[in-house]
């Protein structure tokens, strides 16, 4: 009896939670697919048309762009950050005493939310207000840095904004990486005399591969679902080119009422992130049978 | 069966009679949350209690209203409308089309809305035939703002068509004042779209902006309008990317720029700063002839039969159309009554060429719906027009290119 109950209580305890994200997480992507077959407008209608909505997005140039915008976005802003992060984390590794304060300088702007960082960026980069007028304030009449208001270099601006938030936190990550692997290999390795950036791209650097896959994700995750920091930083402008799928998801489901649309692409973005994550879930998994 | 339906028509009757029993309630869902604005809904409310309603005001701030039209979707889906919603254009058609919105249409003939409304107007506020939403307002859209001192200064008179308005900046530009004053939002960017297309002609603007009529929107024409805003474009400064419009509207007053093209809700603002149109600040409608209006209404939703709900509604309907709170809201609004009949003693020469230019444009057919103002057309054909002009006025894109990207998004969305 109490055997039974010792196997029994722990699906009790879960069965709650089990059912809510049954009903709340995947019940509501079955609902969100099923609403991108159709034709809804304003309120969800649930009579299939087929994949007319799917065609429509990829017929239109606005969701190029924001596709084309998550590449760029994605890429620089997870590289950039992983390397910066990587970078400061080695130096801060070289036992150098005001170590607690720097970290904490580093990882603060992490604290902050990306409303916050996006709003303070614009005005940074203003034209007007910003580096470009003070630049020339300083007497070099010719100086431009207007990225934010130019359609072509607006997403990097967005990509600097990002890492400017981003690499100090995956900095805290690596260093904490840096400080697990065992010293005594790299004293051995001291001991036989090689050189210390040898050391460090010969064992502690692949030593931390769990680290990286982990910042990657963490990173690969707030690319992905970035929204905040575009809304602050340039509304999805000028015109809509830093535009990305959260905002053209957002604009179609509340501004335009298209929830049709709303949801194909949010089906497609869902689709972006499987195919980060199911790599990442088949290899842990995999880790486990071996 | 006779006993029964005599029973159901004398009760109907009694209710018709006695409306005093009902006790009016109303909740209104709107988004007038700034200064100007909530105090024209406080005008409101007044009436509303003294006629002896109650009133749950449900106010969802964020202008344009895309908050409030998803706390709307909320309450629609739970079953539970709000009894009146701020709601405008073909808007009021697409949800009615979702079957949730009440007919009004016993108060309005009751009240012979069908008298004092213009009949365009009074168009947007009917749902296959009979009454659905209340108009409030008429806001004229192709409006140019201008700082009186800097034209006076520079010798240069209100543009009356777009090569004045171009040769009138080109002077001003050399001068070193900005000519125009804009903000780089999608929005705004629609607004003097439309008012371009509108200077090449009503007709083009019915064909191209409410027909959809692919030969208009493919046509010479249209590239003559890209090419329109190519040059408006030149005319902008450097730093107009995401400025709010009351931002653009600022810089006319302060003298750092000469025009804007926005409705009249930017009277609102030079008003508000204590300037005095005909000294400080010009109103002049865009070049070429017409008149866009975009008129905010209040849509009736469905409240299930609920007596004391109906009677709310009605009473709402009433007030609102009604010639008192037409004047004091629109006065305090910086746009004009929507019923021909209130007396326009009290508001300012812009309201008057506004009021005097809508009879006449009525008259003639160029009576037109702001489509940059969700009045011409459907959200997702509007939108997808909006992106075209936003990209193009954001980029060196050709106004070649543009025609055929218009086409091909006006094709995609319909």
């Amino acid at each position: 009896m109490q055997n039974w109950l010792e196997r029994q209580v722990p699906k009790v305890v879960l069965a709650p939670t089990f059912a809510a994200i049954l009903i709340f997480v995947y019940g509501f992507i079955g609902w969100t697919a099923w609403v991108s077959l159709t034709n809804s407008k304003l309120m969800p209608r649930y009579d299939l048309v087929g994949f007319g909505q799917y065609t429509k997005l990829f017929a239109t140039p606005r969701w190029d762009t924001a596709m084309n915008n998550l590449f760029i976005f994605g890429a620089l802003f997870i590289i950039i950050s992983m390397v910066l992060g990587l970078l400061l984390a080695i130096f801060l590794d070289q036992k150098i005493r005001t170590e607690g304060a720097i970290r904490t300088i580093f990882l603060y702007p992490m604290a902050l939310s990306m409303i916050v960082t996006g709003t303070a960026w614009k005005w940074i980069l203003n034209p007007g207000l910003g580096i470009e007028a003070m630049v020339r304030g300083w007497g070099y009449e010719n100086f431009t840095f207007d990225w934010l208001i130019n359609p072509d270099m607006a997403i990097y601006t967005i990509v600097l904004a990002g890492v400017w938030q981003s690499s100090g936190f995956v900095m805290a990550l690596f260093l904490a990486g840096l400080r697990s692997v065992d010293g005594e290999i790299i004293k051995a390795a001291q001991v036989d005399g090689i050189p210390t950036h040898r050391i460090y791209t010969a064992i502690i650097i692949p030593s931390m591969a769990p680290i990286f896959l982990s910042a990657f994700i963490v990173l690969s995750h707030l690319a992905i679902k970035s929204f905040d920091l575009v809304i602050a930083l340039t509304g999805g402008g000028p015109g809509y080119a830093t535009d990305l799928p959260a905002t053209y998801m957002y604009a179609m489901a509340f501004s335009r009422g298209n929830l049709g649309q709303a949801a194909s692409s949010a089906m497609i973005m869902m689709a972006v992130v499987f195919a980060i994550v199911v790599p990442y879930l088949y290899s842990e998994l995999r880790a486990k049978h071996d | 069966m006779k006993m029964k339906n005599l029973f159901v028509a004398s009760t109907a009757l009694s209710i018709a009679a006695l409306p005093v029993l009902a006790d009016p309630q109303a909740e209104v869902l709107h988004w007038w949350t700034s200064g100007s604005e909530a105090k024209s809904v406080a005008v409101l409310q007044e009436e509303f209690a003294e006629r002896g309603g109650t009133w749950t005001d449900m106010p969802v701030a964020g202008g344009g209203g895309d908050a409030a039209m998803t706390a709307l979707r909320a309450r629609v889906l739970s079953g539970n409308a709000p009894t009146a919603v701020q709601l405008k254009g073909p808007a009021i058609q697409e949800w009615y089309e979702e079957g949730v919105l009440a007919d009004i249409s016993d108060v309005a003939e009751q009240q012979g809305w069908a008298d004092v409304l213009p009949d365009q107007l009074a168009e947007h506020m009917k749902c296959d035939g009979h009454w659905c939403a209340a108009p409030v307002n008429v806001h004229r859209v192709n409006w140019i703002w201008a700082n009186k001192a800097i034209l006076d200064q520079n010798g240069v008179e209100m543009p009356t068509t777009w090569e004045e308005f171009n040769a009138a900046s080109d002077k001003l530009q050399e001068a070193g004042i900005t000519p125009l004053a804009h903000g780089g939002q999608s929005w705004q960017d629609a607004t003097l779209f439309e008012a371009v297309v509108l200077g090449h002609g009503a007709e083009f603007y019915q064909s191209a902006l409410i027909d959809l009529d692919p030969e208009a929107l493919d046509s010479e024409t249209m590239v003559e309008v890209f090419d329109e805003m190519r040059t408006l474009r030149g005319y902008v400064d450097d730093n107009f990317s995401g400025r709010d419009w009351n931002l653009a509207t600022a810089m006319v007053m302060n003298g750092e720029a000469a025009f804007q093209i926005m409705g009249d809700w930017a009277k609102g603002e030079f008003l508000a700063a204590g300037k005095v149109p005909g000294e400080d600040f010009l109103c002049g409608a865009t070049p070429g002839d017409g008149y866009l209006y975009n008129v905010d209404s209040f849509a009736m939703f469905d409240v299930g039969g609920d007596e004391d709900k109906v009677a709310g509604q009605n009473l709402l309907a009433e007030l609102i159309v009604g010639p008192s709170f037409q004047e004091t809201f629109n006065l305090n609004k910086g746009s004009i009554p929507v019923r021909s009949d209130v007396s326009l003693d009290d508001f300012d020469m812009c309201a008057h060429i506004s009021a005097e230019d809508m009879a006449k444009d009525a008259a003639s057919g160029s009576l037109l719906p702001s489509y940059a103002h969700g009045m011409a057309l459907r959200g997702e054909p509007a939108g997808a027009i909006t992106d075209v002009v936003t990209a193009h006025f954001n980029s060196d894109m050709s106004s070649q290119d543009a025609v055929q990207m218009l086409t091909e998004a006006v094709a995609n969305a319909m």
